[in-house]
């Protein structure tokens, strides 16, 4: 591909992407509250970037900014403790490490009291999350730590190799959850089996005997 | 052939610092190639739906797997700008759908949970478009990658389909995992119901039993006089 070629595909890429700037986007309601899960290891950043528009009833279009629309971002750990509870403007980036591994939820919504006085007010919301060593800007690093192009690489996939054997320490707390949930299912099927046969056998026994009393008592035994 | 003149010189030297700031402005301003990998719950009755607009030629993938709740099965949907079904499958645990863009415009995806009553659906779907960008615009390079760079090259790649399956190892798990967490609270739930159902029969019975002889005797007695 000759370098003009080239030179406009990534012209074209880049408006499409820049237009839709971070690339995927969704519709949420007024009020609404939308929730993303992220399962990760401990000691792991996340940066998200988001972009949001209003719909303009009248023109019945996105608007391409709105001063004074606020998101609402609330970050959760796995244990339902707040890692971050923040509020943005129309436009943000978000950024938390996680000190626990596991399921970190983190929600979005709009509290912006503008939005009130269009009703049905539908909001356009670009969205982009990255984790772990995707969240890394390369050019910044070697620009900072001034390192050459083999440097660089090298830096990459140590951050890769990281991310990896942070994953498998995961990996492995997980599965010593998995093993523990699955004995402690064993052992339950296992002791109210028995507790259900000692039941019924008492019971038995006990219908036995008070109908016996109670046929005698009735002369009819 | 003629040397080409300073004007011309000029452009090629701008068209060539041009593309190359193009390309770093790409990538600081999309990040890691246009790759997003969103787990989100889907609530019973509801549908979910996400747009990303791509550009004529670029080759995509969207994955999907859903991870905890009900049958562990969702409605999938895939659309081009025209409004044509590229891609649609009903009650489908895990898929993968490859396509290149026919045309530009904004594709739209959709989840539907729209035939479950009562089950939330935890969905994890990773769409990527288009290439990773390189780490440097190596497009302009003038030499050849050395035999360290290509390695370098190679060993990320590598890692990269290392951390793909992981991710799909990591999904796979906490499908089973969420599986036996419902087992175990099911077992506990169901074992003290059943023994209590099994205590109130017994009783019951016993009384039931008792009022049947009670009534029984009251009638052959006036008989009997």
């Amino acid at each position: 591909m000759g370098l003009p070629a080239m030179g406009l595909r990534a012209l074209l890429l880049l408006v499409m992407c820049a237009a839709g700037a971070q690339g995927l986007y969704f519709h949420i309601g007024e009020t609404e509250k939308r929730c993303f899960i992220e399962e990760i290891p401990d000691e792991t950043m996340v940066i998200g970037n988001y972009r949001t528009q209003m719909w303009d009833k009248q023109k019945e279009v996105f608007l391409p900014s709105t001063p004074g629309l606020g998101m609402h971002v609330e970050v959760k750990d796995p244990d339902g403790k707040v890692v971050l509870s923040r509020q943005y403007g129309s436009e943000g980036r978000f950024t938390f490490t996680s000190h626990t591994p596991g399921e970190h939820q983190i929600c979005l919504h709009s509290n912006s009291t503008r939005m009130a006085l269009f009703a049905g007010g539908k909001l356009r919301v670009h969205l982009d999350i990255q984790v772990g060593e995707h969240a890394n800007n390369y050019p910044e690093i070697a620009a900072k730590d001034k390192l050459t192009e083999l440097q660089l690489r090298a830096r990459q996939l140590l951050d890769q190799v990281e991310q990896i054997q942070k994953e498998q320490d995961y990996q492995r707390y997980r599965e010593e959850r998995f093993r523990l949930t699955s004995e402690s299912t064993n052992q339950r099927v296992l002791w109210w089996s028995i507790a259900q046969t000692v039941i019924l056998i008492l019971t038995g026994i006990w219908q036995m005997r008070h109908l016996k009393s109670f046929f005698e008592a009735k002369k009819l035994v | 052939m003629p040397r080409p003149g300073s004007a011309q010189r000029w452009v090629a030297a701008a068209g060539r610092w041009g593309c190359w700031l193009l390309a770093l402005l790409l990538l600081l301003v999309t990040g890691p190639g246009c790759a997003s990998e969103i787990t989100f719950e889907l609530p019973d009755n509801a549908k979910q739906c996400f747009y990303e607009d791509i550009a004529q030629g670029t080759k995509c993938t969207l994955e999907f797997q859903v991870i905890t709740g009900g049958h562990y099965d969702v409605d999938c949907r895939l659309e081009d700008p025209d409004g044509k079904v590229l891609y649609k499958e009903m009650k489908k645990q895990y898929d993968s759908f490859t396509f290149t863009a026919s045309k530009n415009g904004t594709y739209k995806f959709c989840f539907s949970n729209e035939f479950s009553t009562f089950t939330h659906k935890t969905v994890y779907f990773d769409f990527q478009v288009g290439e990773d960008p390189p780490l440097f615009p190596s497009e302009n390079r003038v030499s050849a990658l050395t035999q360290m760079e290509s390695a370098c090259v190679s060993i990320h790649e590598a890692l990269k389909s290392v951390i793909d399956y992981q991710t799909h190892f990591r999904l796979r798990e906490a499908q089973g995992r969420s599986r036996a967490e419902d087992l175990n609270t099911r077992v506990a739930y169901w074992s003290v119901g059943e023994a209590l159902i099994l205590l109130v029969v017994s009783i019951g019975q016993v009384f039931l039993l008792k009022s049947f002889f009670s009534d029984k005797r009251t009638t052959t007695t006036r008989v009997g006089s």
